[in-house]
């Protein structure tokens, strides 16, 4: 089993690497583009014999006390059977 | 009185930290690993600057769930002394000892020059010997000093006269030009509601000698000397 983490900036915090890749893409010539935000994403692989809820547990006690900083960072998880 | 100097696998500062300690300080100090727990014959901790962890996952991150930690928040709930310097200042916001996070500076770069901070307030171990509103000359060097913290937080700060240096010019102006990592309000250190943490971006113990083009920084570790000193 596998756990997908997405850790994102929180909208309130300015985030200077998304900007700097925004111009960038812009500099190309892409269109259309009003915003990039960059984040983290996690694999976890996870023992076979967690149960879907469990594997789901753990992977969120795991992004909100590790994989993301709460003060600045919001996250999502996923789990892959 | 014995100081404590945390060593982290990617500390870099440790060692000036050291001999700011001993040499300019005269007090006796030990280096202190990080899988190392027991702190109780120390009567301040000083967590350097460096990358600790090469600064994966979040600057900081990684030291904040060392078992040393655990220790110095034990340590921190007992009014013991802790600074933090530059990582050490990231570590301890990590760690919760300290509100806020520091995030990647606004103009992206690594900076890395001698900037001035006005001393806001002297209501701590680590000021007290100096003047409010003095400047000091220190060298800052890092990527993540941009100081973020929500609004009740900042309102906090601010009450409680928590805010203890800002970024600012040779004559005390802080302005957005000043500002050299975009963070709130210039903030370059702040204390706890304690006020015995304390972590700043600029490095006080690279500077105390004038061969290293700044003395300003010695006002602080005789601060904290005097601090212990009338604590003993």
């Amino acid at each position: 089993m596998k756990a997908k983490v997405y850790v994102t900036l929180k909208n309130s915090v300015l985030d200077p690497q998304g900007k700097a890749i925004k111009h960038s893409v812009e500099l190309l010539g892409y269109q259309g583009v009003s915003d990039i935000r960059q984040g983290k994403y996690f694999e976890i692989a996870l023992d076979g014999g967690l149960t879907e809820d469990d594997a789901r547990q753990e992977a969120t006690r795991m992004a909100r006390e590790v994989l993301s900083n709460p003060i600045i960072e919001d996250f999502r998880v996923e789990i892959e059977k | 009185m014995k100081f404590g100097v945390i060593v982290f696998p990617g500390s870099n500062c440790d060692h000036d930290a050291y001999h700011v300690i001993s040499k300019h300080v005269g007090q006796p100090v030990d280096f202190i690993w990080h899988r190392d727990t027991d702190l109780s014959s120390y009567d301040a901790v000083i967590i350097p600057g460096g990358f600790s962890y090469g600064d994966y996952l979040r600057a900081g991150a990684l030291a904040s769930f060392s078992p040393v930690m655990t220790s110095v928040k034990k340590f921190a709930a007992q009014d013991k002394l802790v600074l933090g310097i530059c990582n050490g200042f990231q570590i301890l916001c990590e760690a919760g000892l300290l509100p806020g996070a520091l995030i990647r500076n606004r103009e992206l770069h690594f900076v890395c020059e001698h900037v001035n901070v006005r001393v806001e307030s002297t209501d701590t171990p680590f000021t007290h010997e100096l003047q409010r509103g003095q400047v000091l000359k220190m060298p800052i060097a890092h990527a993540e000093g941009n100081y973020v913290c929500d609004e009740t937080t900042f309102t906090e700060l601010s009450r409680e006269n928590r805010i203890i240096f800002r970024y600012c010019d040779a004559h005390g102006q802080a302005t957005d030009e000043t500002n050299v990592n975009g963070s709130r309000d210039n903030i370059a250190g702040i204390c706890s509601p304690g006020r015995n943490v304390m972590g700043l971006m600029p490095h006080p113990e690279r500077a105390c000698e004038d061969a290293l083009g700044s003395s300003d920084g010695r006002g602080l570790f005789h601060s904290l000397v005097g601090a212990l000193a009338a604590a003993a």
